[in-house]
């Protein structure tokens, strides 16, 4: 690898721009392919899109030459709404899993750099903080607030995007209420039933850190097994 | 932020390391067959003190990845690696879980 090729790779990953590097396994020839650049004019192209969209890195072969597609995608993404006690294990973990994570709180006294010093942190309305981040299909957002008035925006906007995890906090009774709220705000049952609530995979998780263990598994099954659950 | 939690950790690793006038090598899994520890794409980097960061087994073969990254480093040219389990081996450069593997080992070259 060219050291021009190496910080073009570092560059792509800081500018959450996904990229693939393809080597020639014959000749150890080496060029990288911007996915937003792709235009599936040949069948490289096609391979590398492929590999892209099943975020799977493979060797190919091509007009008889052996390829080898390294897949760069972009990074992994958590969008926490509310700096409260179970933020601090889920934002740990999420880190740990590979996420970069950002805490979402307007309440300034919870979302403190004091309270949380190891995490993006925005003070913005959630709805508002979401749609100035970008939300992307490597990105997931779980509400912890339990108020309706900051996690029901955050909710909104990730419904309307194609986030691969909603997750919420909150009793089935809770998650009830807030269903019925949604309908009335005109979102239909089809999109609801993207939220996954009560959040979390269902392992009897008490302590702030066990709910975030079975957040996280929830969110890793769905990244890594889709809706197969 | 947690920068060194990044999916591209190795590599920001392998760009310091030649900033401090290292020389590196980048072992890549390319492909596996049947069990295997860590999935295609997996990348191992290596500096001419022997430090290396990331795996691409579970611990099995980085032994004998890191070495071969030494030659390619000497040499400059880049090489396939095969690892399987190989009975009498197998303790040695063998993966234990049965699986079979392949690393492209590189230099990282100035250009």
């Amino acid at each position: 690898m060219k050291t021009s090729v190496l910080h073009k790779l570092i560059d792509a990953n800081a500018d959450k721009r996904a990229v693939a590097l393809v080597t020639n396994l014959d000749d150890n020839t080496q060029v990288l392919i911007y996915r937003q650049a792709l235009t599936d004019r040949n069948q490289l192209e096609l391979a590398v899109t492929d590999a892209f969209r099943r975020d799977r890195s493979q060797v190919v072969e091509i007009d008889g030459r052996r390829q080898f597609i390294q897949v760069y995608n972009s990074p992994l993404r958590l969008m926490i709404v509310g700096a409260v006690h179970i933020a601090r294990p889920l934002i740990e973990m999420g880190q740990s899993c590979g996420y970069d994570v950002t805490l979402i709180d307007p309440r300034q006294a919870f979302a403190s750099t004091t309270r949380f010093p190891a995490v993006n942190l925005c003070n913005e309305w959630p709805d508002k903080a979401l749609k100035n981040l970008g939300l992307d299909a490597r990105t997931a957002v779980v509400t912890l607030t339990h108020d309706p008035k900051l996690d029901e925006p955050a909710l909104i906007a990730a419904l309307e995007s194609d986030v691969f995890y909603i997750g919420a906090l909150g009793s089935r009774r809770t998650h009830r209420e807030r269903c019925d709220r949604l309908v009335e705000a005109g979102i239909t049952v089809d999109q609801i039933n993207r939220i996954h609530a009560p959040i979390g995979l269902d392992i009897g998780a008490q302590s702030p850190a066990e709910i975030a263990v079975s957040v996280i598994a929830e969110l890793t099954q769905t990244l890594r097994q889709g809706s197969l659950q | 932020m947690n920068e060194d939690q990044k999916i591209s950790n190795e590599l920001s690793i392998a760009a310091q390391w030649l900033k401090d006038n290292h020389n590196v090598a980048i072992a890549t899994v390319i492909s596996t067959w049947g069990s295997s520890p860590r999935p295609v794409g997996s990348q191992l980097v290596v500096n001419d003190q022997r430090l290396f960061e990331g795996s691409v087994s579970g611990g099995c073969v980085e032994t004998a990845v890191i070495e071969e990254a030494m030659d390619v480093m000497n040499s400059g040219e880049p090489r396939i690696l095969e690892y399987g389990v190989s009975n009498d081996q197998a303790w040695e450069v063998g993966l234990a879980c049965g699986g079979q593997i392949q690393v492209y080992v590189e230099p990282l070259t100035v250009g």
